[in-house]
């Protein structure tokens, strides 16, 4: 790939990027999350068209504009979410979108074959709904080498397997890699770097930082290319002050529907007057985490404890619902990641959306349409929402508004506790920093926030202390004052079953 | 990007002035007017300015003629009104029919089983009861399988219309008169018992006022209400809807017992109010026009009062052109779906932007 | 007694309208479009057979029709009518996304309007005094069956042939979806279109041919109402509500075209079933069989939705628009 730039409106996914792949080798592509890998990617499998750039194989010039271009080039993509039709088997899904005339007894063979040769372990005529997650990746490998690819590319392949799954996996990548099949593997965990790939390239916010054999890499290397040096963002934080624990999260524990577990063993304690970062790469286990304390996520064993400010008798929360945990008296305030689709609703305006808190207050049958009206005044002027009214559709607004709109309701809420997933995702940075402001301004007054956030800066100069995530573990937790970037870094990516420091 | 797809690029619009909106719309009437006007004058040979005034004058020609209008209108718009609520939660009650059906069986039962047995002041009371129940059972019935088991509304309620339909088929040979003949008649001819009083000397006046005052009330209770409000949360999204502690099953449950209660009222009116009789056919389709009424109106039930008059005028007057010019009186159905289809296809210019590519790689 | 040899094929004919609506409406759906809109077709196919076939009737005397013209000119109009039905489905929901609830039940009153209006309308042009069109010349080479007479001939022999071409089109209908590669994709399209579309299916090519062809065969089964059950006489709202039975038997026989031909038998049974269970002077029963179809076919959805199998939910997508999500 030559110079090849992507750009998303005005935000560019990737800049005038170069990358090579040679024939047999594993590829590393690292970078933190949103630094570009999957764009990247794309690009190669045909789902987005480069705006600049050219793509070469075997030293010629090629044109990729659909994933079935992709194909032809030999080049298939195994995406994060698999895309699978839940009904069928796998030799259904694997021969799905080819030609010819329907054989499933032959493709099923074949699709065993492939499987003896680089040692997959599926039933080819197994339902997917009746199929682990690993399963399911391996039908998506399957499904590419059914076609005849020689360069594979896999997108985080092993977030979603266990650590036994993931060295599986990897061998079975070593044997394809010594069929003369080139792979490149999208991953951040750096010690799965090290395990599998013959090279790393790293990717950093859309540029291409370099390459390095991986015998010449170290962790730490490799660290300082994915995160590169410190920025000082000058975000005022004030010393906390009257530091008292107010919820302590024990043992928490959590599975989703897949019965993939998503929180294990979870504990920490979120102090008032205190900005509390959970840092970790993406989906590992924040939301959850977030959600389960919230009340709007089955929790399987563990507890969540509530120390109320005035001292009086501590509380349970898991067990009860979001209402039930307003009910007891416990003003918890949540901005979740999924602004549009959980926080707000959509196609209703400003006053709508201040009610989604307050619609229960009041006697009777009727809402009490003033006081939302009122607030959203307020936050509207406040916070300098641009909007041309407060009955005006959020949908419509602009990333920065509607989490102003959002951020604004929550806070507005006098919370003991505030929760922000992501806070400033997609933001731009003057209402990053408006909303970096608001947070401090709610620890100063005495509320316990939480800041789930992505970018380590803001993480290290916005905290207080940082709790990192792994794999749904805690791996550290660390005072954001004496920390740095590698340290947390180190944290993020530590080895599944390692240290765990309290 | 796929190359086949360039010529045209499609994506969703973001602000749409609402006077845009109304144009798109309105253009979208106009120009169904207009094919409906060539259809009609291909058919009838008659010039199209001709046809539309006959259309009004079969709508409006006559204060007999009026009258049924305005009844046909209350009639329609408050089956739309009924089901608006289900709508707004994304519930595809398409079961109106039965649900009105069941209510005109309901109170058909009572007038026969207790006319003149009882004080008609009482009779009446027990209708209303009996009615509503009725509704709200054919409801409740989808409802509850929908919030717990997710069973598909949309077949659940279309199953339930036929069930309703047989029923009143059986009942109506049950209580046949005279015997042998297949159909009910006038219920309670002499004693008029359990008719709904007739005001003003006017007996379509009562469904045409309770109607009014229902689409009052409905606006009121789907944007002032905490009811509406929730159904409204839980239409969007059932994530926000727990995120804001709105119990999703219990909204789901209970605004399908309104919608069948509405509907079972509505069937009071029909039968008490106007019919006196029961037939399987005594809704006409009112139940499914009026999903396209409560759509056409983006379930806004001051719009709503506008759709369904749109509908009703163009099926009365189509009735006229088929008896003026001797055609048949399906002929409104006709106009009517050319209409629907119209309209239909122009949320797709509201919802989104349709532009020419200029180029193949410009996205 | 209960006499099976005279109820059978009289069920087997009331199946067989119900067998095409359910099969066309299996395509469909399988494509994950619901067509509410399937009555309306039925009706379209029924009428445009007719009007071909009262054409061709007017212009030809009885003695000099052709049987090959006498049966093809009506099969054209009917499946010509039907087709333009199925296109008109697609535009709305697949081209402009509009709703399918909507559009669907806007097509049904759009088509039992057009088969009511022409039939009225074809009446006049007879100027006969009757209320409906008869046109049994036509009706004759509908229902030309092989005539074996004993128990055998009359249960299994005695049908037009649309009756036999519907069970070859179910059977068919079947196989393809099952054996067919285009079939999977099909189902691949109403299960999970953005599956299907990565895995380089064109799903807009493959919703319009299923509804289209789904609406094809659904307006035979109007057609085979009137020119061999009803004898070539069109008389208005007669077809009633098989339509909906037709959409009905699409659940019952949980998506299975195959099994269709057996269930549409048996909901045909339940339609007739009245007249050979002797019911003495109480005639309301009859309508309470006639309710058996949807009532069974209400605990089939509901055990459906319980049992959570995953084969036997309704194609997953069924109901929604598909497009590419383009950033």
């Amino acid at each position: 790939m030559e110079n090849v730039t992507k750009r998303f409106g005005k935000v560019v996914a990737n800049n005038a990027i170069n990358l090579e792949l040679h024939e047999g080798e594993i590829l590393s592509l690292l970078g933190e999350n949103g630094s570009g890998k999957t764009t990247l990617m794309n690009m190669l499998s045909g789902i987005y068209f480069p705006d600049e750039g050219q793509i070469y194989i075997h030293g010629e010039p090629v044109t990729i504009a659909s994933p079935k271009d992709a194909f032809e080039h030999g080049i298939g993509m195994i995406h994060q979410h698999f895309k699978l039709v839940d009904l069928f088997t796998a030799t259904e899904n694997i021969i799905l979108g080819l030609e010819g005339k329907l054989d499933i007894a032959e493709a099923s063979k074949k699709v065993k074959e492939i499987c003896d040769k680089y040692g997959f372990d599926i039933d080819p005529n197994q339902k997917i709904y009746d199929m682990s997650v690993s399963q399911k990746q391996t039908v998506e490998i399957v499904k590419v080498l059914y076609r005849g690819a020689d360069i594979l590319i896999l997108d985080e392949p092993t977030a979603v397997l266990t650590p036994q799954e993931t060295d599986k996996l990897f061998a079975i990548m070593r044997n394809m890699k010594a069929d003369g099949k080139s792979l490149i593997i999208i991953t951040h965990k750096l010690h799965e770097v090290l395990d599998v790939s013959d090279r790393v390239a790293v990717l950093r916010k859309g540029e291409y930082v370099g390459d390095v054999a991986t015998k010449d890499a170290d962790q730490q290397s490799l660290t300082d290319m994915m995160v590169g040096h410190t920025v000082s963002l000058n975000i005022s934080r004030p010393e906390p002050k009257d530091v008292e624990k107010r919820l302590v999260i024990e043992g928490l524990t959590a599975y989703d529907e897949l019965g993939v577990k998503r929180l294990d063993d979870v504990s920490f304690t979120i102090n008032a007057g205190e900005v509390l970062g959970i840092a970790g790469v993406a989906g590992s286990g924040q939301r959850e985490l977030l959600e389960s304390i919230a009340g709007l996520y089955p929790v399987a064993s563990g507890h969540v404890t509530f120390y109320p400010p005035d001292g009086g008798k501590e509380k349970e929360l898991v067990g009860l619902d979001p209402m039930k945990i307003r009910k007891s008296g416990i003003s918890m305030s949540f901005v979740p990641e999924d602004r549009l689709g959980m926080g707000l609703v959509g196609s209703m305006g400003m006053t709508g959306n201040m009610m989604l808190r307050s619609w229960r207050k009041g006697k009777g049958l009727f809402l009490n349409r003033k006081d939302p009206e009122a607030l959203a005044n307020r936050i509207w002027e406040e916070l300098g929402v641009v909007t041309p009214s407060t009955s005006f559709p959020v949908r419509r607004m602009s990333g920065g508004n509607v989490q102003k709109v959002l951020v604004g309701r929550e806070i507005a809420q006098s919370p003991a506790v505030l929760m922000t997933a992501y806070a400033v995702r997609g933001l731009d940075i003057n209402t990053s920093y408006t909303i970096y402001n608001l947070l401090t301004e709610q620890k100063m007054r005495g509320v316990a926030v939480v800041y789930v956030g992505e970018d380590l800066d803001v993480l290290l100069e916005l905290c207080d202390r940082i709790v990192v995530l792994c794999g749904g573990q805690v791996s550290g937790v660390v005072d954001a004052r004496k920390t740095n970037k590698r340290e947390v870094g180190a944290l993020m990516t530590l080895v599944r079953g390692g240290n765990k420091d309290e | 990007m796929n190359k086949k797809q360039s010529l045209f690029h499609i994506a969703k619009r973001d602000t749409l002035p609402w006077y845009k909106a109304v144009l798109i719309r309105g253009g979208a009437i106009v120009l169904a007017l207009i094919v409906c006007a060539i259809v009609t004058t291909l058919l009838t040979g008659e010039n199209p300015i001709k046809v539309y005034s006959t259309i009004l004058y079969g709508a409006f020609g006559t204060s007999r003629k009026s009258w049924v209008t305005f009844h046909n209108l209350a009639i329609l718009l408050g089956i739309s009104l009924a089901v608006t609520p289900a709508f707004k939660m994304r519930f595809w009650n398409i079961g109106a029919e039965g649900q009105v059906l069941i209510g005109c069986l309901a109170t058909a039962a009572c007038m026969i089983c207790l006319g003149g047995k009882i004080p008609n002041g009482l009779l009446i009371v027990i209708m209303i009861v009996a009615s509503v129940a009725a509704g709200a059972l054919w409801g409740f019935l989808p409802g509850i399988f929908k919030a717990k088991w997710n069973t598909n509304e949309t077949l659940f309620t279309l199953m339930m219309n036929y069930i309703a339909t047989q029923l009143a088929a059986f009942f109506i040979i049950v209580w046949e008169v005279p015997k042998g003949s297949g159909k009910i008649g006038i219920i309670n001819q002499n004693t008029e018992a359990g008719w709904l009083p007739v005001l003003g000397g006017q007996r379509y006046l009562l469904p045409i006022l309770l109607v009014a005052i229902l689409t009052g009330v409905m606006y009121i209770y789907l944007n002032y209400s905490k009811h509406g409000y929730e159904i409204a949360v839980v239409g969007e999204s059932q994530r926000t809807a727990s995120y804001a502690g709105i119990k999703v099953e219990r909204v789901i449950v209970r605004t399908m017992i309104l919608s069948g209660a509405i509907c079972g009222l509505i069937g009071l009116l029909l039968t008490a109010g106007t019919d006196h009789t029961l037939t399987t056919t005594i809704v006409g389709g009112r139940g499914f026009t009026a999903v396209m009424v409560s759509w056409m109106a983006k379930f806004n039930p001051i719009m709503m009062i506008f759709t369904s008059l749109l509908i009703v005028v163009l099926s009365r007057g189509a009735s006229e052109i088929s008896s003026v010019f001797g055609l048949n009186h399906s002929f409104a159905d006709i106009l009517t779906g050319i209409i629907l289809f119209f309209i239909i296809g122009s949320e797709f210019f509201i919802t989104y932007k349709v532009s020419l590519r200029k180029g193949k790689k410009e996205a | 007694m209960f006499d099976l040899a005279s109820f059978l094929p009289r069920a087997v004919m009331q199946g067989i309208p119900l067998l095409y609506g359910s099969t066309g409406e299996i395509l469909t759906e399988k494509s994950g479009n619901l067509n509410l809109g399937i009555p309306g077709v039925m009706y379209v196919g029924g009428i445009c057979g007719v009007i071909g076939a009262f054409f061709y009737e007017q212009s030809t005397p009885a003695a000099d029709m052709n049987a090959f013209l006498a049966i093809g000119i009506p099969m054209l109009c009917s499946l010509l009518g039907s087709l333009l039905m199925g296109l008109l489905y697609c535009l709305l929901t697949v081209t402009l996304r509009a709703n399918q609830n909507v559009t669907g039940l806007a097509l049904t009153t759009f088509g039992v309007g057009i088969g009511n209006f022409f039939g009225g309308s074809l009446i006049k042009l007879t100027d006969s005094e009757v209320p409906s069109i008869a046109l049994s010349a036509t009706s004759a080479y509908f229902s030309k069956s092989l005539n074996v007479g004993g128990w055998f001939g009359q249960v299994f022999l005695s049908y037009g042939f649309l009756a036999y071409l519907a069970i070859v089109i179910a059977l068919f209908a079947s196989y393809f979806l099952k054996h067919t590669r285009t079939g999977l994709h099909l189902r691949a399209v109403g299960e999970s279109a953005a599956t299907a579309d990565a895995a380089g299916i064109n799903v807009t090519k493959y919703k319009y041919l299923a509804t289209c062809i789904g609406s094809m065969i659904a307006g035979l089964g109007g057609l085979y109402y009137v020119m061999d059950y009803a004898c070539g006489v069109w008389s208005n709202n007669a077809f009633g509500d098989r339509g909906w039975l037709a959409i009905a038997l699409v659940i019952f026989t949980i998506w299975r075209p195959n099994v269709s031909v057996l269930a549409s038998i048996l909901f045909g049974g339940f339609y007739i079933l009245y007249i050979f269970i002797p019911t003495g002077t109480n005639l309301a029963i009859k309508e309470l069989y006639k309710m058996l179809p949807y009532v069974v076919t209400l605990v089939v959805l509901i055990i459906v939705s319980l049992r959570k199998k995953r084969e036997v939910q309704p194609p997953a997508s069924l109901g929604l628009s598909y497009f590419r999500e383009e950033r």
